[in-house]
């Protein structure tokens, strides 16, 4: 048996995206900047995926720029914004649990004689509101807070950080490459400046990511090169992975009801039951501000790489919280600034559900788990101090 | 980015366990740092009879772990403690970079059990470095 439980690392491309991708590898393959016929048919599609994207999250055309993916359009937000207005001001906010993308373009920024605040959150991975207040002042020029975490799920309260943030005459960006498919995405509601999503986390290809850009916000290039995505973004388009990034956002919108009632109903399952049949758990969430999709747990007295290696021995695909596996040897960042104590964060998985999956599978993932956490523990010398006894299943 | 017999060595490794009232007994590591290890050593006549460890690490530890113990069972103490990490990662053919410092805490580990074997022989009292649960 092959599960699943990964999709906030990827998901599988839907088939439907698949079929409307298709022709613009063969027969419609032109150039979309080309003259002639061929052009002009590709960039036909591409200003139609454009309207498509636009009209779902609430903006228009000429507002949406296409990237090669999440990382690059939090790239180009962050450098683009803070370099362009560097005149006003050299400082820039963000959360200390954003995504890399974010987190080491900020970095870049500081290196580059930017000052940055990152944010503290809580034990439950919020962002407050008054830290952003007393943290923001006139030399602000931009605040990124991603929507949805990728660890956690925490959802961050966006609109009122956009609030503060306009009301100091900074600009705010939003990572928003978790939240879709399980929120509803617009630009007005949320009062964002900018806001990434990522084609590849809602059954849409690899390789295509969007920036929204608010008509009347500037902000420097990133990648130089031809006229494309109005001379904002160089690079001949990725005609079929626009194409399919706005067919997946349609099927994303249109079935996400259904879709969230699914995933939700496992993730309960799967919670309640490594809550209940699992002892010296802590489960990493906010239980009311937070997407149907993820559940993160540290495992006391293990390590993550090993149970992602046992996991996957069993054919389940899980990420490692501990980001061993991943060459580095600091534990999650995340989890961290959530005040998990740091032996603790070192056995943290996160399992993440898709439309996919199936109660069968849950019911799989949790049996061997189960033995996965019981096999490591047994071979744990922490488990034994703390109990004075081997852990009996 | 393991090799085979890495997670063969992962995923039934040997000697897993602790010795009752051992002769000899070592722990390195610390939580924070995401590994722990444990060996307690059976001695009889200066020779190695049975080795058991824990281990709070990664694959990389358990596997060293449990290869290391397998290497020093039936060696006198004395060529117990020529046991490099280097010797355990060759048994192993072989740990990616980034997980070759796993493999020095088997060593340390087997040549603070034999210290603690031979402080207990001249009756001296050691420090077995109790670990404790932050």
């Amino acid at each position: 048996m092959r599960v699943y439980v990964d999709h906030a690392a990827t998901t599988p491309c839907d088939k439907r995206v698949v079929e409307a991708m298709l022709p613009y590898f063969t027969n419609e393959f032109g150039n979309a900047d080309s003259q002639h016929c061929f052009g002009r048919d590709t960039a036909k599609a591409v200003a139609d995926a454009r309207a498509t994207v636009a009209k779902l999250i609430g903006c228009q055309p000429n507002e949406l720029y296409f990237t090669g993916s999440g990382t690059e359009s939090d790239n180009w937000a962050l450098k683009g914004v803070a370099l362009h207005r560097k005149n006003k001001g050299n400082h820039v906010i963000i959360s200390s649990i954003e995504h890399h993308a974010v987190l080491t373009a900020a970095d870049w920024l500081e290196k580059n004689g930017f000052r940055v605040t990152r944010l503290p959150v809580d034990s439950t991975g919020l962002v407050s509101i008054a830290d952003l207040e007393n943290a923001i002042d006139e030399n602000t020029t931009l605040v990124s807070v991603m929507y949805v975490n990728n660890e956690v799920g925490t959802i961050q309260p966006v609109r009122e950080i956009a609030e503060v943030a306009h009301k100091h005459g900074a600009l705010f960006h939003s990572d928003c490459v978790q939240a879709m498919p399980y929120l509803k995405i617009d630009v007005k509601e949320l009062g964002v400046d900018l806001l990434t999503l990522s084609g590849h986390k809602f059954y849409g290809p690899k390789g295509v990511g969007a920036l929204y850009i608010r008509n009347g916000v500037k902000i420097d290039k990133l990648i130089c090169g031809g006229g494309q995505e109005r001379s904002q973004r160089g690079g001949t388009t990725n005609t079929p992975a626009v194409v399919g990034m706005a067919k997946a956002l349609e099927i994303a919108v249109a079935e996400m009801d259904a879709n969230n009632a699914h995933i939700e109903k496992l993730r309960d399952r799967f919670v309640e039951r490594v809550l209940n049949e699992i002892p010296y758990v802590r489960f990493n969430a906010n239980r009311e501000h937070r997407v149907p999709s993820i559940a993160n747990f540290s495992f006391e007295f293990v390590e993550g790489e090993g149970i992602l290696m046992l996991m996957d021995f069993n054919g389940i695909a899980v990420s490692s919280g501990s980001a061993c596996s991943s060459g580095s040897l600091d534990p999650s960042h995340v989890l961290l600034a959530m005040g998990v104590p740091i032996e603790v964060s070192h056995g943290s998985i996160r399992f993440s559900f898709g439309k996919d999956n199936t109660i069968e599978e849950v019911d799989y993932t949790v049996d061997k788990l189960k033995d996965t956490i019981a096999k490591l523990r047994e071979m744990s010398p922490l488990f034994n101090v703390k109990t004075g006894g081997k852990y009996n299943v | 980015m393991y090799n085979q017999k890495v997670l063969d060595a992962f995923a039934n490794p040997q000697n897993v366990g602790e010795i009752e009232n051992p002769d000899g007994e070592g722990t390195v590591g610390n939580a924070t740092c995401g590994d722990i290890m444990k060996i307690t050593l059976r001695i009889e006549n200066d020779v190695i009879v049975d080795a058991k460890f824990q281990t709070f690490g990664c694959a990389a530890a358990i596997a060293t772990s449990s290869t290391a113990t397998q290497m020093i069972i039936g060696m006198t103490v004395e060529d117990a403690l020529k046991v490099t990490n280097a010797k355990v990662v060759e048994a192993l053919e072989g740990l990616p970079p980034q997980k070759i410092h796993c493999s020095v805490l088997a060593e340390e580990a087997i040549k603070k059990a034999i210290e603690d074997y031979r402080a207990k022989k001249q009756n001296i009292k050691t420090d077995k470095s109790k670990i404790e649960y932050v």
